[in-house]
């Protein structure tokens, strides 16, 4: 048992070291500039046009069901017109962010250990390696740059959506008096509020990609193999943003000041 | 030009390759045979780097590349054309993709400047107007041939090919054997070729190596291999196999 912790251990500890070495790599290959604009634009395109769908569904029903249940409870107290504010505070700063992370660790961080955990396993990487392309060059630089744009902009428009939401709801379904709450809203809700959901989302975008680029990287043998990058990748970067979530929570309320 | 010295590889607790020693001479065409499974493809593979030998070294032009990083290997790699043995080509790009890859990021060369040399090169190897398919298209021997285009459309001064015919019809692997000649001769390229063809061993190779045990047990010109006397030697160029026990 005590072995199986140990070597358990040293064997996240080890996982932890190479994705630290595969981000100095691609900071200094970032630095060299080696990334064709054509492959970054696609990459920008894959990720956030095609997770369209899952963004609106997720930033629109989070909305609707948090404003429907803030309404519920403040409602008892007859602070109705509060439910708005609560929801674009929350929405802002954790719910938007994190709710984008996880789906798009779900999305795009799965298709990228498995494209690349599938280049692996047919030496398709080697082949690269031969042509004199680093690998971190060509695979990693552009998917991680094109995340750490796209998520930031995937948030904002979940968070809009998730506002428009409960809006809709609060108003129109529940009768919630339409300028006190906009008014409250807008009075309650920080420009930190907004900032810290954008830099949380930037650094989500980089969890996201660097991890399914590892996982893809240092896949095993076969289809098994590829198969497991792709869960592995897309358990360790949800669970790498709920935890860098409460860390950023506390860092970027002491920085920005109470958030 | 590359010198091999006390290369040492296991995988595991499964030793591939021990004490190998050869050296190749600039222009010279090697021909590596050996029996399925006996470590050809991993060989070829320390010769560019692709992995990295337990002890021992390889030395291009004097040069140790066991002791570089993967970013001083893009230097070396540069002058190497390598075709795999299962061609390895990348899926989600186009057979002209493909082909031009080496120059992606080349500003010099217009596109139409490279379309040009991919034709030439889609020519060469028997594929012509085959540019904007994709490798899942393509047969097994298409592929085979898509992954030689990439690997010499470059114009490298070294050439490693994985067995370059295996599973081609013997007309296309005639043109491919002679396309390997021509190279090796207008180009003055350096080739290292594992086959099992024997035929295509005696035409291409000017030094034969037999890969055997995990050493390089015989070493020659095709006339004193295919001459030789040596049982093992023999049984191998022959393709005699052992008795196995009825099961049948
Ligand atoms: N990445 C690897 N991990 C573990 N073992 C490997 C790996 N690559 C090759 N081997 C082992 O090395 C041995 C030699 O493999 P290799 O591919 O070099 O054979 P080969 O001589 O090219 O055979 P063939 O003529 O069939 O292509 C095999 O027994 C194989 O199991
Ligand atoms: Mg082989």
């Amino acid at each position: 048992m005590n072995l199986l912790a140990r070597s358990w251990i040293a064997d996240s500890l080890e996982g932890l070291g190479r994705i630290a070495l595969l981000a100095k790599e691609a900071v200094g290959s970032l630095f060299r500039w080696k990334v064709a604009w054509s492959d970054l634009i696609y990459q920008i395109y894959f990720m956030g046009v095609k997770s369209q769908s899952v963004i609106l569904i997720t930033g629109a029903f989070t909305g609707m069901v948090l404003g429907a249940q803030t309404y519920f409870q403040f409602h008892k107290v007859r602070m109705d017109t509060a439910t708005l504010a609560v929801v674009s505070v929350s929405m802002c700063s954790e719910l938007g962010p994190v709710l984008t992370g996880l789906m798009v660790a779900g999305r795009v961080g799965a298709a990228i250990a498995a494209e690349i955990g599938t280049m692996r396993v047919t030496e398709q990487i080697d082949a690269l390696r031969t042509l004199a392309t680093h690998p971190v060059d060509y695979l990693v630089v552009p998917r991680l740059l094109a995340a750490h744009i796209v998520l930031p902009l995937l948030t904002v428009e979940a968070i809009c959506l998730g506002i428009g939401a409960a809006y809709v709801v609060g108003v129109f379904l529940l009768g919630i008096d339409a300028t006190y709450s906009w008014y409250n809203m807008l009075k309650y809700t920080d420009v930190a509020d907004v900032a810290v959901g954008i830099i949380k989302a930037f650094i989500y975008g980089g969890l996201v990609a660097l991890i399914g680029c590892y996982k893809g990287l240092h896949c095993g043998e076969g289809a098994e193999g590829v198969g497991r990058a792709t869960t592995e990748s897309v358990v360790a970067s949800s669970i790498s943003i709920l935890i860098a979530n409460f860390f950023l929570t506390m860092l970027l309320n002491e920085l920005l000041g109470g958030v | 030009m590359i010198e091999v010295r006390h290369l040492n590889k296991s995988f595991g607790s499964n030793r591939i390759l021990e004490d190998v020693n050869f050296s190749i001479a600039k222009g010279e065409s090697i021909v590596i045979i050996g029996r399925s499974g006996g470590g050809k493809s991993v060989l070829l593979k320390h010769l560019i780097g692709l992995l990295k030998p337990d002890s021992g070294q390889v030395l291009v032009d004097q040069e140790d590349i066991t002791a570089m990083n993967e970013r001083e290997l893009l230097r070396v790699r540069r002058r190497f054309g390598m075709l795999f043995q299962n061609a390895a080509l990348f899926d989600s790009l186009t057979v002209a993709e493909n082909v031009a890859f080496a120059f992606r990021r080349n500003r010099e060369m217009s596109r139409k400047e490279i379309e040009e040399k991919v034709a030439d090169v889609l020519d060469l190897v028997d594929l012509p107007g085959t540019q904007n398919k994709k490798p899942a298209e393509l047969s097994g021997g298409m592929r085979k041939r898509v992954g030689l285009a990439r690997a010499i459309i470059y114009r490298p001064e070294i050439l490693l090919y994985d067995e370059p015919t295996t599973g081609l019809d013997p007309i296309v692997a005639d043109s491919i054997d002679q396309l390997m000649l021509r190279i090796r001769d207008r180009l003055k390229a350096t080739s290292v070729v594992v086959t099992h063809d024997m035929r295509s061993a005696r035409r291409v190779g000017q030094r034969i190596l037999l890969l055997h045990n995990r050493r390089i047990y015989a070493s020659g010109t095709p006339d004193e291999i295919f001459g030789s006397t040596d049982p093992v030697v023999r049984k191998f160029i022959d393709g005699v196999s052992d008795q196995k026990e009825d099961f049948f």
